[in-house]
């Protein structure tokens, strides 16, 4: 039995979701061994050697994979796939776009979002937005699995020493092509690998007011998350959106500030060690979930917080 | 140009669901059902095609038992032109949907299909992206924006670190996002139109498509709940708590 990881990195250096997809791979058993689809890669798959657990890293270098276009990358891991039991990958946008892809051409029913392994053939997966836990048994001879980063504690990436592979695939299927990416500047940690976030509901009434958000969140070290609510509203740009079809996150400690709690929302958040809540209304189901509440006006309340931190 | 839109069943969004005592599912009986939240945003992008004179025609397709009829009138409703129910009594696995969908794509010879990007019942996320690869079409994730132009699509993705713009070649297999548009409502006219419309029904043997699961259910449970924690007074009181809980 060997598991192969699909890494999710810019070229150079790996996302911290990928260390928990290793983690979900060393619980399966056998040699985990990370592939590094990209172009001009080196930096990033020497950075995949050094995570504690990896026995070997393939680096398929090819132009056609610079941006991760699924039309790309998909065959790339068809081809890799006949080696190993089980093929992983984070459940970023990156993992979601490619895997699936992958898997309808091994004709292979994937398994999405895994947040536990039972046995090799065996796992809990989050359904109805994390309202129930369903346990999964695959037929299929290899596994194409996408893995709930927060419910794995990540690989170190720092001490492993596995050797580094060129392998020759790739080619540009002609059907798509990347024009740019507007990311959002942020020097705030990234949310989803964040030990401290801090998030904004449709309470916070206007896109400026997220200043005071930013302003705490400083102060902690934090990142800045919203509901979807406040996404749609236009407060916070959409890579902010925490939940059910955002982004999942697990932080040490997490502040919802203005947040009604919606299910959806829950479902993005309910992990997190500590809950913080802050809102006007002392009924919002936020509350029943939240470990440490405050019913407060926000505007006052918040500028107070980051005051006494 | 002719888009397929593709629309699932599922318990409706505002219903908290609840597990079955004996681990075999969710209770679905005398459960409030909807079109997918996701699927209406892909209907509703269908119809602005249309209307806006890139496409003749938008059929709406459903998978599922004889009940989905519903969801693809609300599809009618809403101004799809047909639709086709490929009717089902199991739990269809998105591999298997994703090759029905293929081959109704296939006979309808459409150019376009467009599916929300996940369904809120199983939350897979995988349909869109299997048919486009069982189709060796261009593939178009998490859209946000999109426009079509010279045989081509030109697309706003939503991603992890903020938005990425690719370029897909017709015919394509699009999956839409939250913030692509506002689905529209059906006016009760529209509503009683759209029980004249033409409603196909097939299985999906006569498309050749076996269905049979590749995943078992072990068991399904609930999640274990957090316990509501306490209501502090003050925002001092509140800052020691998180300076305590930072560690």
């Amino acid at each position: 039995m060997s598991v192969l990881v699909i890494a999710d990195h810019d070229n150079k250096e790996i996302s911290p979701a990928t260390l928990n997809t290793v983690a979900a791979a060393s619980q399966i058993g056998g040699d985990v061994v990370v592939a590094v689809l990209g172009s001009g890669c080196d930096t990033a798959a020497n950075a995949a050697a050094a995570i504690v657990g990896v026995s070997k890293v393939l680096k398929v270098d090819n132009a056609a994979l610079a941006s991760g276009l699924a039309e790309n990358v998909a065959p790339v891991i068809v081809s890799l796939a006949a080696d190993y039991s089980h093929v992983l990958a984070p459940a970023s946008t990156y993992g979601k776009n490619v895997l699936p892809r992958a898997a309808a051409l091994l004709d292979v029913q994937q398994i999405s979002e895994i947040s536990g392994v039972v046995d090799a053939d065996t796992f809990e997966r989050p359904i109805y937005a994390g309202n129930a836990i369903a346990t999964v048994k695959s037929s299929d001879a290899v596994k194409l699995i996408t893995v709930r980063a927060t419910k794995f504690d990540a690989a170190a990436d720092q001490g492993g020493s596995a050797s580094v592979e060129a392998v020759e695939l790739g080619a540009d299927a002609g059907l798509s092509s990347f024009v740019a990416v507007h990311e959002t500047k942020s020097d705030r940690p990234e949310l989803t690998s964040a030990g401290v976030v801090v998030s904004g509901g449709r309470g916070m009434a206007a896109k400026e007011n997220f200043a005071l958000l930013d302003a705490l969140a400083d102060k902690l070290g934090a990142a800045v998350g919203a509901s979807r609510a406040a996404v749609d509203s236009g407060y916070a740009p959409n890579d902010y959106q925490v939940g059910q079809t955002g982004k999942v996150v697990a932080p040490d400690v997490y502040i919802a500030i203005g947040i009604s709690g919606a299910i959806q929302h829950l479902a993005g958040m309910k992990d997190s060690k500590t809950i913080v809540a802050i809102n006007t209304d002392p009924e919002a189901p936020i509350f029943q979930v939240a470990d440490y509440g405050l019913v407060a006006d926000l505007f006052d309340a918040v500028p107070e917080l980051t005051e006494a931190l | 140009m002719k888009i397929l839109v593709g629309v699932k069943r599922v318990i409706d969004y505002n219903v908290s669901i609840r597990v079955k005592s004996d681990g075999s599912g969710v209770e679905k009986d005398g459960v409030k059902m909807s079109m997918n939240p996701f699927d209406e945003i892909a209907v509703e992008q269908a119809l602005k095609i249309k209307e806006a004179g890139g496409a003749d025609e938008v059929i709406a397709v459903s998978i599922g038992p004889a009940k989905a009829e519903d969801t693809l009138r609300t599809a009618l409703a809403m101004g799809a032109d047909r639709a086709i129910l490929v009717e089902s009594t199991d739990e269809v696995e998105p591999l298997a949907v994703a090759k029905i969908l293929k081959a109704v794509a296939e006979q309808e010879s459409v150019d376009m299909v467009l599916v929300g990007k996940q369904a809120i019942d199983d939350d897979s996320n995988q349909t869109g992206q299997m048919l486009s690869a069982l189709l060796n079409w261009s593939q178009g994730t998490f859209i946000s924006e999109m426009e079509i132009k010279d045989g081509a699509v030109a697309l706003t993705r939503e991603i992890d670190g903020g938005l990425e713009d690719i370029s897909v070649k017709l015919p394509t297999v699009l999956t839409v996002d939250l913030r692509l548009n506002e689905p529209r409502y059906a006016s009760l006219p529209n509503i009683m139109k759209a029980k004249k419309k033409p409603l196909d029904k097939v299985t999906a043997d006569s498309l050749g498509v076996d269905t049979a699961p590749r995943l078992s259910v072990v068991n399904v449970v609930e999640p274990p709940t957090r316990e509501a924690g306490i209501v502090v007074s003050s925002v001092a009181e509140l800052a020691e708590k998180i300076n305590a809980a930072r560690g």
